[in-house]
């Protein structure tokens, strides 16, 4: 592993060169993915590794998409996207608008699946999914709804046990390894960057849902990500966390009422 | 300098297993004394369900508290942690946790190896690292980390482990401390107790 004071002279480096401001990314994963990193790209010094970073705008892509994890899978936690289905889409239907915001989204796996809820609860047609993420190298690939073929049939059981009555199949075509979503799901999704560190409220959303990404941030970027977010909520509105993510130690938590053992909270206050 | 022996006052325990080590630590725990001075942490490969009965079920063997890890939960002494499935358990400089959703290693999340590295640079001489019983080569490179970070790293006796391949695998390449069978490592464990 490199030295804790190389990871401090990088996350300067992002911030005086780009503007990139990592500072308040938990330390353990950081080190970690710079390491693996700069073993991928065979670097043969930390040195060699901070001046490409500094002086190739190119390769900051490339750095700022590994370093940061865009690891993500479709109706993952099937019994949480049950949840979803069963408690919080319904509550949605008598709104004339539905407005959803996935805050880190990656290569979007998670805003289709979000889709194909509202598909099938009939509500897709009224809704706007907003999904961000700081890469767009990213976003690129969440756009044009391609997804690898090898975890579909994973996929296809995620979806039944999250109580999904169709042919998960119908939803997608599929050509050599890769599958196509259907384009009627991906209409009503708006692509955009948004830096969760650095940028603002853009929007008042029912339901907003950031899933894995809070784990890669330290406690107090923690807290301004879900203060942010609670601007961002519209009243009665839902914050949807990942399985080992909490709001139980934010000040927002007042505000707030977990719906069930998942890690649903609905805005009371 | 003492090679096999730990020369500052240990702050973590950490055991990794793959098939077959359940059996081990049902009867580790119950082995091992309540009052440990030092915080006991317990990543092993494990199928991904959404339901945490893993916990339960070692809590059954052990007075002390038994806990699947939250992100960001603060690691304490006199507490059993247990990685929860599908993330990697990562450990902050200042005695918290982070989990990870990162590319499956060595086929595994958690994978063993990252928790003993990052253990390993968080904890270095004030930490012990044990394999226990597996079927995969995970681990060795991380038991590696622990060592080369002023670490005391221990294989379970390969004889009597349910799968000796992860062992081996780790007495093979890296220049273990200890091989022990359950009581030994037991018995090691409370001679470190403060």
């Amino acid at each position: 592993m490199i030295e804790d004071i190389e990871v401090e002279w990088i996350l300067n480096d992002l911030l005086d060169f780009y503007g990139y401001d990592f500072s308040n990314y938990s330390r353990a994963s950081l080190k970690r993915r710079i390491t693996r990193l700069m073993t991928m790209d065979r670097f043969p010094s930390f040195a060699e590794f901070r001046y490409r970073v500094r002086m190739d705008p190119d390769y900051l892509k490339r750095f700022v998409e590994e370093i940061t994890v865009t690891v993500t899978e479709m109706f993952r936690d099937p019994h949480f996207y049950k949840s979803l289905r069963t408690e919080v889409v319904p509550t949605l239907g008598a709104k004339p608008f539905i407005r959803v915001w996935h805050a880190g989204c990656a290569t979007g796996e998670e805003v289709y699946s979000m889709a194909i809820l509202l598909k099938e609860a009939g509500l897709l047609h009224k809704s706007l999914l907003y999904a961000t993420d700081l890469n767009p190298g990213v976003l690129e690939k969440a756009r044009h709804g391609i997804f690898p073929m090898a975890p579909m049939k994973l996929y296809s059981e995620n979806y039944i046990e999250s109580g999904g009555l169709e042919d998960f199949s119908a939803y997608y075509t599929a050509r050599y390894d890769q599958v196509k979503f259907d384009e009627s799901l991906g209409e009503k999704m708006i692509f955009s960057t948004h830096n969760l560190v650095s940028d603002r409220s853009f929007n008042e959303f029912d339901l907003i849902l950031c899933r894995n990404v809070l784990i890669y941030f330290d406690k107090d970027l923690q807290e301004r990500v879900l203060n942010l977010f609670d601007e961002s909520m519209g009243q009665l509105g839902y914050l949807a966390l990942g399985s080992k993510e909490t709001l139980n130690f934010s000040a927002i938590r007042q505000k707030y009422k977990q719906l069930n053992r998942e890690k649903i909270w609905r805005k009371i206050g | 300098m003492a090679k096999n022996r730990l020369t500052s006052p240990c702050k973590a325990v950490v055991i990794g297993g793959s098939a077959g080590s359940i059996d081990v630590l049902m009867k580790l725990l119950p082995a091992l004394r309540p009052d440990l001075s030092f915080s006991l942490l317990i990543v092993l490969h494990r199928r991904h369900s959404g339901e945490s009965s893993l916990a339960n079920l070692l809590s059954v063997k052990t007075v002390m508290p038994v806990r699947e890890v939250e992100d960001k939960d603060p690691i304490l002494p006199g507490q059993v942690y247990l990685a929860p499935a599908d993330y990697h358990l990562l450990i902050e400089k200042n005695q918290y946790f982070s989990l990870d959703f990162s590319e499956k290693v060595n086929f595994s999340r958690p994978s063993l190896d990252v928790t003993f590295e990052s253990a390993a640079d968080a904890w270095g001489p004030e930490m012990v690292g044990i394999l226990l019983s597996g079927a995969n080569a995970d681990g060795s490179d991380g038991l590696r980390a622990v060592k080369k970070a002023g670490g005391v790293i221990i294989a379970q006796k390969p004889e009597t482990a349910q799968s000796a391949f992860m062992p081996q695998q780790a007495i093979l390449s890296t220049p273990i401390d200890h091989v022990f069978d359950v009581v030994e490592i037991a018995e090691y464990i409370n001679s470190i107790n403060r």
